[in-house]
């Protein structure tokens, strides 16, 4: 890992901003008698700050403004990232402002969410922001004394010399500690010391959320914008012709302009939009195959016993494997086309003018808009703005950058200012994915029910590699085969919440539950005989560490007493995916023969908690969300274009359909790993585990509530 | 076109605008009210919840020929400080992740306990199974109406 800060020395204590113009400013909250203190907007304080690096800014009132470059969808890094700075800083959190930053990508590296790699790309660098400028602000308060640095102590902004008893804010000190030279290296705390990290800090945009301010994309408003909303082409087909004339006729309509096989009918608002779009008659022929989803099923089958696949992995001699094997068991799984359906709809704001370009808007890759912008127009990257607002939601559909050229598209055509907006129904028809993919499953047990031989064949759907080969259980099995085939498909795909292993890990547990069951073992137990022999005689190479997935899955026995209810059937689960390790345990009681799920019980271990509440909040989410979309949620195909086409087919989860999740972090000691996706993996395969468990049936397609295997369970979800 | 009069937030507001134009449009890009969210935009999911005339009401299917001189309130007007009992416990609860939904669930969350100010567990998710919430905040807003009945 890289651990070098980015900023040079000489970057470190540039003065960024204006001085104060005419502001009141200097005021000692510390030693002020006043209860009634002037309450500055974040916009008055940074008009005084000064910066002491990318990441922060202090000005003379002792008010800390830390820039959040990472775009938030609800990972909860804008309040987690500042949380780290200001540790090291040792800033009093009352007095953190937070300021989402715009694209830099001079400041900042890996300005994007995605992978749940934030923390783990950031966590040193936003430590040493913090330190570092601590470090300068102590030096500066010992010129100003005259004492030497090291007897000074810094807590909660205040710097204090006990000698002589000063004591003064971080205020006091910018203006000197902008004339220092900063270190090359830097002393960071003591994880014990952390005072902020660590604790259930509460997000930082809460009150703006519940009061209503516009603070999404589509909340965005420029005065004489222009709006606009896109029909799409089916998958597979390009636009012929339009007949424009009955929704030009609309009032509020001002211009319909047709780029590629998408038409944009532009307005002064929303609403005349929507009802035009629906008027515009547009023919269209096949430019590709058209596919529909019952084409699909012959295709998988086809494709699995005879397509070209790429071997991921080989160990050993498999053939010989299930030759001498005892007993063979094998399965398919597949999972359907998902669409992404972040609640704030994909929108952007966009204005061009000349080679320039202003965006605005919702975006997991602001430094794609902006490359793909530049590449679109033939300008140089630098001559396009990215201005993040805060992402309702993600998922992955915003790490692509296909919403934010139409707007530059239209923008360019009407030569105005535009916020293009997608409705629901675009959202779901329009494109990219979480791909549909089957897997074939063959194990090879010997006369001990050890696994010895291991295959997966995994079909997908523009869905590049569908195995995680270097994975449990490879690496515990010794004659293992690891193969996918791709087919290149119309329907346009892209990374869905951890992508790939939001499916696979479900197949995966779920074989891993019938191969126990074959070989008369718990499931548990059998996860552990498998990571015992990981552990002391590993073969070949794997991603996951044998240790930290042991602890989980350990944890996870103990929590959800496992086995030890009779009247309770359980489904297990065990995960690594984006560096961390998550175990879940389904709790179905059956009583009367009714069987109802009660209770998940997930055990985590992703390094140091850096906010016990947004922690939470992931692993809850991400169990939600593996759920709903496991049990619920399909997309289909007819010709090209998806049958559901908002929320009253297309079934996400709702609130009466969760039951109660019991979390639980193993303290492991390493430094903070990924937490927006690693809990979702899991959860399909636990719950279908406990289904078997509770009623004989084993569901090896999603969603479950369309198969014929689940439709007498009747299924209840309690909450306590 | 035709000109409405509207009560929004105890403000009178006058505009014109189609007469099928629905609620949350006319908040959104005539009144500058954005607080109320666009999601599906045919009442299946809550994120545009407004109160007329004290009730919880879908804005995105409201047209605006039929809200005559109801009172409509939206979040910006729920209270004057951001203090609304609801709004406070959905701060204690820290219920957000990506927020988007949120102002939809504390709209229906006032507007139902104000009905029913000492509901139960099970009215709670009753009434609040109507708002969907993508980020699965579920339990944090089970918590949080919970709190706030208990603190108004």
């Amino acid at each position: 890992m890289q651990t070098q800060l980015r900023t040079s020395r000489r970057d470190f204590l540039k003065i960024a901003g204006t001085t104060a113009g005419g502001l009141v400013i200097g005021f000692n909250w510390f030693s002020c008698d006043s209860p009634k203190m002037e309450v500055l907007s974040t916009e008055q304080i940074l008009a005084q700050a000064k910066s002491f690096n990318s990441f922060l800014s202090i000005s003379p009132t002792g008010d800390v403004v830390i820039f959040s470059p990472n775009p938030e969808l609800g990972q909860n890094i804008k309040t987690s990232f500042p949380m780290v700075v200001a540790e090291e800083l040792e800033a009093d959190w009352e007095k953190v402002r937070v300021v989402q930053a715009n694209l830099d990508p001079e400041k900042y590296e890996r300005q994007l969410t995605g992978g749940s790699g934030a923390m783990p790309h950031s966590w040193e660098r936003l430590r040493k922001a913090g330190a570092t400028a601590k470090f300068v602000l102590v030096a500066a308060a010992a010129q100003t004394w005259k004492v030497p640095a090291s007897e000074l102590t810094v807590s909660k902004g205040m710097i204090s010399h006990e000698g002589s008893g000063k004591k003064g804010h971080f205020g006091e000190f910018v203006a000197v500690a902008t004339t220092l030279t900063a270190p090359e290296e830097v002393v960071l705390k003591d994880k014990k010391d952390f005072t902020i990290i660590g604790t259930p800090v509460k997000n930082v945009d809460a009150k703006s959320m519940y009061t209503g301010q516009g603070m999404y994309g589509l909340d965005f408003y420029r005065e004489g914008m222009k709006y606009a909303m896109i029909q799409r082409a089916p998958f597979g087909m390009k636009l012929v012709s339009v007949d424009d004339a009955a929704a030009r006729a609309v009032a509020g309509v001002s211009d319909v302009v047709s780029f590629g096989s998408n038409v944009a009918v532009v307005g002064t608002s929303t609403w005349p939009l929507m009802k035009a779009k629906k008027l515009l008659k547009i023919s269209y022929e096949p430019e590709t195959e058209v596919e529909s989803s019952s084409d699909h099923d012959k295709l998988f089958a086809d494709l699995l016993a005879k397509g070209s696949a790429e071997v991921k992995r080989k160990d050993g001699n498999v053939n010989l494997a299930f030759k001498n094997a005892a007993k063979i068991i094998t399965a398919e799984y597949q999972c359907p086309f998902v669409a992404h359906s972040p609640m704030e709809p994909e929108n952007f704001f966009a204005h061009v003018q000349g080679d320039k370009v202003e965006l605005v808007g919702p975006t997991q890759t602001p430094d794609r808009a902006r490359q793909e912008t530049a590449a679109l127009l033939g300008i140089p990257p630098e001559n396009v703005s990215v201005e993040i607002t805060r992402l309702g939601g993600g998922f992955g559909r915003r790490l692509r950058a296909d919403y934010v050229i139409e707007a530059v598209e239209v923008s360019r055509a009407i030569q105005a200012p535009v916020k293009v907006t997608w409705s629901r129904e675009d959202e779901l028809t329009g494109g990219a994915y979480r791909p549909a993919v089957r897997y074939r499953f063959e194990a090879a047990l010997d006369d001990k029910g050890t696994l010895t031989g291991y295959k997966l064949r995994g079909v997908g759907m523009n869905a590049g590699n569908t195995t995680r080969e270097n994975n449990f259980p490879s690496g515990a099995v010794d004659h293992v085969l690891i193969e996918t085939i791709e087919h290149a498909s119309s329907i346009t795909t892209n990374a869905w919440r951890a992508p790939i292993t939001n499916f696979l890990a479900y197949a995966e547990q779920s074989f891993l539950d019938e191969v126990a069951l074959a070989a008369g073992k718990d499931p548990v137990d059998f996860r552990l005989e498998l990571l015992q022999r990981a552990k002391t005689n590993p073969v070949g190479e794997v991603d996951y560490d044998v240790d930290r997935m042991l602890g989980v899955v350990n944890m996870a026995k103990e929590k959800s007493n496992w086995g030890k209810n009779p009247s309770i059937k359980q489904g297990f689960s065990v995960y690594f995916s984006h560096r961390s390790y998550v175990a879940q345990v389904a709790d179905i009681e059956v009583q009367g023969g009714k069987p109802t799920l009660k209770k998940i019980t997930a055990v985590t271990d992703c390094g140091l908690v850096v906010n016990p509440t947004g922690a939470n909040h992931q692993v809850r989410g991400g169990i939600v969300d593996g759920m709903g979309h496991a049990m619920y949620t399909n997309l289909t195909f007819e010709a090209g274009v998806p049958k559901q086409k908002n929320f009253d087919t297309y079934r996400l989860i709702r609130l009466k359909e969760v039951p109660e999740i019991d979390t639980h972090f193993v303290d492991s000691g390493f430094d903070p790993t990924g937490l927006g996706e690693p809990a979702l993996p899991p959860t399909g395969g636990a719950i279908a585990n406990a289904i078997f468990a509770a009623t004989g049936r084993r569901l090896r397609s999603q969603p479950f509530i369309e198969q014929k295997e689940f439709s007498d369970i009747q299924l209840q979800i309690k909450r306590t | 076109m035709a000109s409405f009069t509207l009560s929004i937030n105890g403000t009178t507001r006058t505009l014109e605008v189609e007469d099928d134009t629905p609620l949350l449009w006319v908040l959104r890009d005539h009144l500058g009210l954005v607080g109320t969210k666009f999601s599906c935009g045919i009442a299946q999911c809550g994120a545009c919840t407004v109160h007329v005339n004290g009730n919880a009401t879908f804005s995105c299917v409201t047209p605006i020929s039929s809200v005559g001189n109801a009172e409509v309130v939206t979040i910006e007007g729920l209270s004057e400080a951001g203090d609304h009992p609801v709004q406070k416990a959905w701060e204690e609860v820290d219920v957000a992740q990506c927020g988007y939904c949120q102002a939809g669930q504390i709209m229906t969350a006032a507007a139902f306990l104000n009905q029913n100010p000492s509901p139960s567990m099970e009215e709670i998710d009753n009434a609040m199974n109507r708002n969907i919430c993508r980020c699965g905040t579920y339990h944090k807003i089970r918590e949080a109406v919970s709190l706030a009945s208990k603190s108004s």
